[in-house]
């Protein structure tokens, strides 16, 4: 701020974002939508540290020895359970959120390296059952496009409680990204706000649940495992009941996790951060015996082979990503930045995914826009980062002295933080105290 | 409807036979034909009976039904002499599905197709979601029937509860009895003679021939809360 004197001071409390918010609240009348996920610093993956082998661990040679990442979710119950190469899954980003094109990307990167992807709210397209090896056929509340001939398409069946940028919330897409296509595909007229509902129309409770994952079986023959996916607030409960109504895994999303449309307010406000939702999972499972026997997929704010592979040591057999998928196609690129600039926004700053306006063609439903989107060159990138993040994570896990990037556990790392430690159940660096379970 | 010929038909006691073996027969008829009449004895309030059936085939369930049975059904002609439990002939998207005695909540919910019978009363939500199915009750549904309806066809001969077609979208509904009250954004609308002969139409699928379809009133969306305006605000 050089262009300040300096005896102005900025409040903390009311910083310019804030002052900004008062007032468009004011001019406008009806709160924030946007797209993203949690934009405020909660205890993080970053928080924690992975403690490299020395005299007392011996590491794996990181060119020569092997350090696999293969997965196998769905060992439970179902008969055709899905073999993942690589622990990083695509998380589910709905057809009307994203393009047409965007989807199709989304397959193909993930196809390109052995891993699955996942439909949405709105049905599943023909674009992304062709180009995506493993398909994940989400049922929601909405039951959009829901339909028994894409069930038995499908690999597996995704059941969604909630997701962690709105645990307890519905969805929306806004009357601007209806497009006949979209309207069509949800049995509503074009050009209309559509919401989805926050329970399901036909289960309520844990007991229900059971019925309705065994109804699914039914259909599927018990061929497809079914995975459960729940915003992350109370999660120990939630895991622990999504495991006694059946689930084969269970997908837990924190608040960091992206959204394509939901109240600002929501997003920074409910749910906890990922980071405590693994190690309440991990709990969850452990303690009914559970653990890697139903599997437990992580999202929200997975970034870096980092952050995959502190996940893993703390317990998940998988992670998802949906935020940083988008980026990696090229969402809020700055050779894009001319662009964003004439919507308001700015590259780096680009969260109004519900507007239907991305120059990028990811977020958009207009055919203009999502032309301008190479779902080759998209299914490329992700491809490409899908790698780096392996890649990452091995390197670290070999670096722990691990020959499966499973083999890494909590052991393995501290905090860095009293908050992450005692979020994580790791001792704080330097200590041997882990607040809340044991004294330094 | 009438019972089909002796012949061909296939008997199945669940009671001896586990609902698995049933559903299995039933679901590969779809790639190798079979036996097109199917008679169910003892269900015994079993969950998922018949359901994801892609056949054209006609399944009497003797007895009390459970949670989802005739689920997402797609062709078949589903017949259930008892009562049903929650989500009867849910997600269906073609066929048609009967039941004889009373139908739990979310009967028909989220239905794409098809047409469902209840001959006695429907619960709470019935038609919830519905997007495209027809669903016939003869006696009455509880509260928040059609609640988001989307499209397709409700008719009540009997009573509505509170809250009806709350929220809904372009579903029509027709209730000939008393209506409690109507959810947000759902209206009376005029009952025209188009609407007189849908009804006519539904009411000879539904076997029921001794009703007026003057008898009914129409409501459906008012159309206000398709796009948010902060006007509305306390509407929702």
């Amino acid at each position: 701020m050089a262009d300040r004197p300096w005896n102005l001071r900025e409040s903390y409390l009311y910083d310019k974002p804030v002052i900004a918010e008062i007032q468009r609240a004011a001019r406008e009348g009806i709160y924030d939508i946007r797209g993203f996920g949690a934009k405020r610093r909660v205890p993080h993956f970053d928080d924690l540290l992975l403690l490299g082998a020395s005299i007392s661990r011996y590491p794996l040679e990181g060119y020569r020895e092997r350090c696999d990442t293969d997965v196998t979710l769905g060992t439970r119950f179902a008969k055709r359970p899905l073999e993942l190469k690589i622990p990083v899954t695509i998380a589910g980003m709905s057809f009307g959120a994203l393009s047409a094109p965007a989807k199709e990307a989304l397959g193909r990167g993930a196809t390109e390296v052995g891993t699955s992807t996942t439909t949405g709210d709105g049905g599943m397209t023909a674009e992304e059952r062709e180009h995506s090896m493993i398909l994940v056929y989400q049922l929601l509340p909405s039951r959009y496009g829901m339909n028994p001939d894409d069930l038995r398409k499908a690999d597996a069946i995704e059941v969604v409680v909630g997701q962690g940028a709105k645990p307890g919330g519905g969805g929306m897409l806004l009357g601007h990204k209806i497009s006949d296509r979209v309207a069509e595909m949800r049995d509503l007229p074009k050009g209309i706000d559509q919401r989805s509902a926050s329970r399901h129309p036909d289960w309520t409770g844990p007991d229900d649940l059971e019925i309705k994952i065994g109804e699914l079986r039914e259909i599927t023959d018990w061929e497809k495992p079914v995975f459960v996916k729940v915003g992350a607030t109370r999660t120990y409960y939630d895991v622990q009941l999504a495991v006694k109504a059946g689930a084969d895994v269970i997908v837990v999303d924190g608040m960091q996790g992206g959204t394509a449309a939901t109240q600002e307010v929501f997003i920074e406000h409910v749910g906890i951060p990922t980071l405590p939702a693994v190690r309440l999972a991990v709990d969850a499972l452990q303690e009914l015996g559970m653990h890697r026997q139903v599997q437990l997929i992580v999202s929200g704010g997975i970034r870096t082979g980092a952050d995959v592979a502190k996940a893993l040591a703390l317990g998940a057999d998988a992670v998802s990503i949906g935020t940083a998928a988008l980026i990696a196609m090229g969402d809020n690129a700055p050779e894009h930045d001319e662009a964003y600039r004439k919507i308001g926004s700015a590259s780096g700053y680009y969260d109004d995914w519900q507007a239907g306006l991305d120059p990028v063609g990811i977020s958009t439903q207009d055919d203009e826009l999502a032309a301008r989107f190479d779902p080759e060159l998209g299914g490329r990138r992700i491809a490409n980062y899908l790698r780096v993040l392996t890649l990452e994570a091995q390197t670290l896990a070999r670096a722990c002295g691990k020959s499966h990037v499973h083999n890494l556990e909590p052991e393995d790392l501290v905090a860095l933080t009293v908050e992450a430690a005692a979020m994580a159940r790791v001792p704080l660096a330097g200590t041997d105290w882990i607040p809340g379970l044991r004294e330094a | 409807m009438e019972a089909a010929e002796a012949t061909a038909v296939e008997v199945v006691d669940l009671a001896t036979t586990p609902l698995r073996e049933l559903n299995q027969r039933l679901h590969d008829l779809a790639a190798t034909p079979g036996p097109t009449h199917w008679r169910v004895l003892n269900p015994n309030g079993a969950h998922a009976v018949a359901c994801g059936l892609d056949t054209e085939v006609e399944v009497e369930i003797e007895g009390h039904v459970g949670y989802y049975c005739a689920g997402m059904n797609k062709r078949a002609t589903v017949r259930v002499r008892g009562n049903a439990s929650t989500g009867l002939a849910e997600n269906m998207v073609s066929g048609t599905v009967v039941i004889e005695g009373n139908a739990s909540q979310s009967a028909g919910a989220t239905g794409h197709g098809g047409l469902l019978v209840v001959h006695g009363d429907a619960s709470a939500r019935c038609g919830i979601s519905m997007k495209g199915i027809d669903i016939v009750v003869r006696g009455s549904v509880g509260h928040l029937s059609g609640f988001m309806a989307q499209t397709g066809r409700l008719v009540v001969l009997g009573d509505a509860g509170e809250a009806l077609g709350d929220s809904i979208y372009e579903a029509r509904i027709y209730v000939r009895g008393a209506v409690s009250g109507l959810g947000a954004d759902c209206v009376e609308k005029e009952l025209g003679d188009e609407h007189r002969a849908e009804l006519a139409a539904l009411l000879a699928d539904a076997g029921f021939d001794d009703v007026d379809p003057s008898e009914f009133r129409r409501y459906g969306s008012a159309r206000q809360l398709y796009t948010f305006k902060v006007d509305n605000a306390g509407a929702y």
